[in-house]
């Protein structure tokens, strides 16, 4: 299956990866309005890294593993792998125990405090090529086949 | 292939999954002396304190059973395996026949004996759903409770409790709660959230007696003396493997039942997984129970594959745990109280105003152990690093920062794990 890969190379760390993943995941689906307007704003599900003030950054998100440690943790039945591959996070069923961010060894699944519930990449199932990946200005994360655990 | 287990929660879910894999034909029976499908057993504090409905509990979409096409026996116990006829006995007389058995009994709580016990009503357990079904529909009759066990259970019922504003006092034996995955510094934390919220928490004592007259409860009686007054008693010391009907079968039982790291017992066509089992652990290899979720299904799933025939190797136990206790998230894995001596390194981070800890255990230059608390995120990167034993000693100083990331780490590590042209370990 196709997942989101990053190119620590050309990152420049701008974090639009995180700003379009919020928005895609906003009510309004607009930047402007998510980030200022919107109650509970969602949270970005990729996490920027950076180092030394920028010279080394790079994007991670989650791997959607073929065995997912998430999925295996995850108490309460809220995470579930899909029929795509997709491993998915039931926002309802969570209880927030953080058992996920436990034993995710790619720290890819996100704490949303406020609403004590974890979030997790959903691969942006309205969208053709997770948003992500469309708002990267210089093509450092790449949607393709690959093979991860 | 005739596949059955006793058991139904999540060891028996990831070996029906595990099975699956291999087996798509063979038929599967799951017994649970429960009458509940599979739930989410951490789940019944927040039944009791209100957080999550009876309609979230199971752990399993609705068809599951179905899809996989499992024969589901529900509040029927299995009281004996005769391993030699190959069957399993029903109480009530009934024999079920197997090809392959997979036990997943999983814990019974383990109840002392305390005088004057025996008798009283309000006397609970808090492991099953219908521990917590039972607390909460008396609980207009509860006022004060005294929760024997500082552990996980045991402070999971205290805050159910107390969010349906029960009076809790907690006795704990240790110098600690949670002193199983916790330090001294992780449990003055939590303890000192804890009497903030007006949970008593008392160290170094346990209940001797339980005082009153007949049905009723007025107290507890400490090994010190003390009193407690409270009319409902929690008894949390401990889960022990549910391993007591496998008596005269012929299998190997310690403390739990001894698995090979395929989940084979001591007796032929005959698994165990989760809570009952006694599985080797990851750092030393020696085997005990480890009674966490987690490693219940990876030892349910690893059990489904070798029973239907397919080939995969335990990595071995490691022990972790998520908890969040009156709003301080808390995570521990690995080796949390190391022996002093020149063989581990410690490295701490301590914030008491802000609830803020983190404990960082080497040895030999290699992560094995952590505890977080406050600011958990990205927890799972430890884990990660002590599963492939990753040699840390090059980027120790930055474990400690709470923006500790892939960053920090040798790019090659990157690249296996993030870039196209890498395949994940």
């Amino acid at each position: 299956m196709k997942r989101v890969y990053s190119l620590e190379d050309v990152c420049i760390g701008c974090h639009l990866c995180e700003v379009a993943c919020i928005t895609e995941h906003s009510r309004s689906k607009d930047p402007v309005r998510a980030f200022l307007h919107e109650e509970n704003r969602p949270i970005a599900r990729c996490t920027v890294e950076e180092r030394d003030g920028g010279i080394l950054s790079f994007s991670t998100n989650c791997r959607h593993c073929d065995e997912p440690d998430c999925l295996r943790a995850c108490v309460s039945g809220a995470i579930q792998k899909d029929e795509a591959g997709v491993v998915r996070m039931d926002t309802e069923q969570c209880i927030g125990c953080w058992s996920c961010v436990m034993a995710c060894p790619y720290g890819a699944v996100q704490r949303n405090v406020k609403a004590k519930k974890a979030n997790k990449c959903d691969m942006c199932p309205d969208r053709e090529v997770p948003a992500c990946v469309c708002a990267c200005p210089n093509r450092a994360l790449v949607f393709k086949e690959g093979t991860p655990k | 292939m005739n596949y059955v287990i006793i058991g139904n929660s999540v060891a028996a879910v990831g070996a029906i999954r595990g099975i699956r894999k291999v087996d798509s034909e063979g038929t599967i029976t799951v017994i649970s002396r429960e009458r509940h499908v599979a739930y989410g057993r951490p789940l019944i504090s927040y039944l009791l304190g209100g957080a999550v409905t009876e309609k979230r509990m199971p752990y399993l979409p609705a068809d599951f059973y179905e899809k996989n096409r499992v024969n589901l026996l529900l509040g029927r116990e299995v009281v004996s395996v005769d391993s030699e006829a190959s069957q399993v006995k029903l109480a009530g007389g009934d024999v079920i026949p197997y090809g392959r058995l997979l036990i997943a009994t999983g814990g019974d709580p383990f109840v002392p004996p305390i005088e004057g016990m025996a008798g009283k009503e309000r006397v609970f357990t808090f492991t099953t759903w219908d521990d917590a079904a039972r607390i909460k529909g008396m609980s207009a009759d509860i006022r004060k409770v005294v929760v024997v066990g500082g552990g996980l259970i045991g402070l999971k019922a205290a805050e159910g409790l107390h969010q349906i504003d029960k009076q809790v006092t907690i006795v704990e034996l240790a110098d600690r709660i949670l002193s199983a995955a916790f330090d001294l510094n992780a449990g003055r934390i939590v303890a000192k959230k804890m009497k903030a919220n007006g949970i008593d928490v008392i160290n170094g004592d346990t209940a001797v007696r339980i005082d009153g007259e007949g049905e009723e409860i007025i107290g507890v009686t400490l090994k010190s003396g003390d009193f407690i007054p409270c009319d409902t008693v929690i008894v949390a010391i401990g889960v022990r493997p549910a391993a007591s009907f496998l008596k005269g079968s012929g299998i190997e039982v310690n403390r739990g039942v001894v698995v090979d790291d395929t989940m084979r017992t001591s007796v032929p066509n005959v698994y165990a997984a989760g809570d009952v089992a006694e599985a080797r652990d990851f750092f030393y290899g020696k085997k005990l129970p480890m009674p966490i979720w987690p490693d219940a299904y990876i030892q349910g799933d690893i059990a489904g594959i070798s029973m239907a025939g397919g080939e995969i190797e335990y990595q071995g136990g490691l022990l972790m745990n998520s908890i969040e206790l009156f709003k301080i998230p808390t995570i521990s894995m690995g080796i949390t109280n190391p022996d002093p001596g020149d063989r581990y390194e410690v490295l701490t981070y301590l914030d008491l105003g802000a609830s803020v800890y983190r404990k960082i255990v080497l040895e030999e230059g290699r992560l094995v152990g952590a505890v977080l608390l406050g600011k958990v995120d990205r927890a799972g990167i430890f884990a990660g690093l002590i599963r492939q034993r990753v040699e840390v000693a090059p980027f120790k100083d930055h474990l400690l920062d709470p923006e500790f990331g892939f960053v920090h780490l040798p790019k090659e590590m990157r690249t296996t794990l993030f870039s196209p042209e890498g395949k994940a370990a």
